[in-house]
């Protein structure tokens, strides 16, 4: 195994795409939560408890609409549960033996993007990595917000709206390999993309939001690849791999 | 401001207790290999509902986002690095609305 110093440098690396795709993300919720009167300082403490997108986002514009504390609590709570599931499936790569103080930090930092890159790591992944892969994250997040709480708009227009994409191209680049090398996945990907845009487009569903969406059409198409695939694990993860 | 305060830890707490519970509770590997391998399969069911169909509202039109999401799949079916899809996709998109700012 390697060293730690050479582990948390390798989740460093891993993390410095993620820390540069936030920028423009917490750069525009900054500069939402100033320019709808709340102090720089209270959105720029958001980043830093919170570091998550759509929840607080969410929140941000309840307390601006004057919301109660136990709307606030519900919206943000359905937006985020879809992070249990995240740490559920990191629970079974992560090395047993990680001791609980470092489970409680380091799941502070699990994002929807670090969740992507340490889940798709070959081997177990440590506290030590984690670390290494939320430390520019985190600080993207933090000076993304802070640029845009003090400024009326240093990127132009053409450029944020560009740099919309960034993180959802990461998410593709995360996935298409392996589904070029493993069908199971790639027949995984294929039913939760129908299952989301099922969702998401029959009038039906239009009560369930955009974190349950992603709940109930990974837990389907994971359940599902199970089913049909049920041998598959991580043997062949590996020699998906090399 | 207490009130604004308080919403704000409200949110931290509701954020991170889903990110921690499971964490703390599944500290061993589970007996179940089917479970083991229903969770093996979350990461890529969870990133494809993230990224489809919403990549393509995450610009500022349809047009330079489906030009940004091509190019997104072609590097990345070549295997290439996350910041460089990440970077060329966000390239396409700005040179695509350049273009139809002109046309239009």
């Amino acid at each position: 195994m390697k060293s730690s110093v050479d582990r948390y440098i390798d989740g460093l690396k891993k993390g410095l795409p993620i820390g540069l795709g936030y920028i423009p993300v917490s750069f525009t919720f900054g500069f939402m939560a100033v320019s709808g009167g709340m102090p720089a300082w209270i959105a720029v403490f958001i980043s830093m408890s919170n570091l998550t997108s759509s929840g607080q986002f969410a929140g941000t514009q309840l307390i601006l609409a004057g919301a109660s504390y136990l709307e606030i609590a519900v919206t943000t709570l359905i937006i985020n549960i879809r992070y249990s599931l995240m740490s559920l499936s990191l629970s079974q790569k992560l090395v047993p033996k990680t001791s609980v103080l470092h489970r409680l930090l380091f799941s502070f930092g699990i994002t929807d993007e670090i969740f992507a890159v340490a889940s798709m790591e070959k081997e177990q992944i440590d506290h030590v990595f984690m670390y290494g892969l939320i430390t520019l994250p985190f600080i993207g997040w933090t000076a993304g917000t802070v640029l845009g709480a003090f400024s009326t708009g240093i990127l132009p227009d053409s450029l944020k709206g560009a740099m919309g994409i960034a993180l959802y191209a990461m998410f593709i680049a995360l996935i298409i390999p392996p589904s070029k090398h493993s069908r199971p996945v790639l027949i995984i990907v294929l039913i939760s993309i129908a299952i989301t845009c099922i969702i998401k487009y029959l009038p039906i569903f239009s009560f369930i939001s955009s974190g349950f969406r992603i709940i109930i059409a990974s837990v389907l198409a994971a359940g599902i690849g199970t089913f049909l695939f049920p041998e598959v694990t991580e043997e062949e993860r590996t020699t998906d791999n090399d | 401001m207490t009130r604004c305060i308080t919403a704000v830890l409200i949110m931290a707490l509701v954020t991170y207790l889903p990110r921690m519970l499971p964490l703390v509770i599944f500290r061993n590997e589970l007996a179940s290999k089917k479970i083991r391998t229903f969770l093996n399969y979350i990461p890529y069911a969870v990133l494809a509902s993230m990224t489809f169909p919403d990549i393509f509202y995450s610009t500022s039109n349809h047009i330079s986002a489906v030009a940004g999401s091509i190019t997104a799949l072609i590097l990345s079916y070549l295997e290439k690095s996350l910041v460089v899809v990440a970077l060329a996709s966000i390239a396409v998109v700005f040179f695509a609305e350049y273009l139809m700012a002109f046309a239009l």
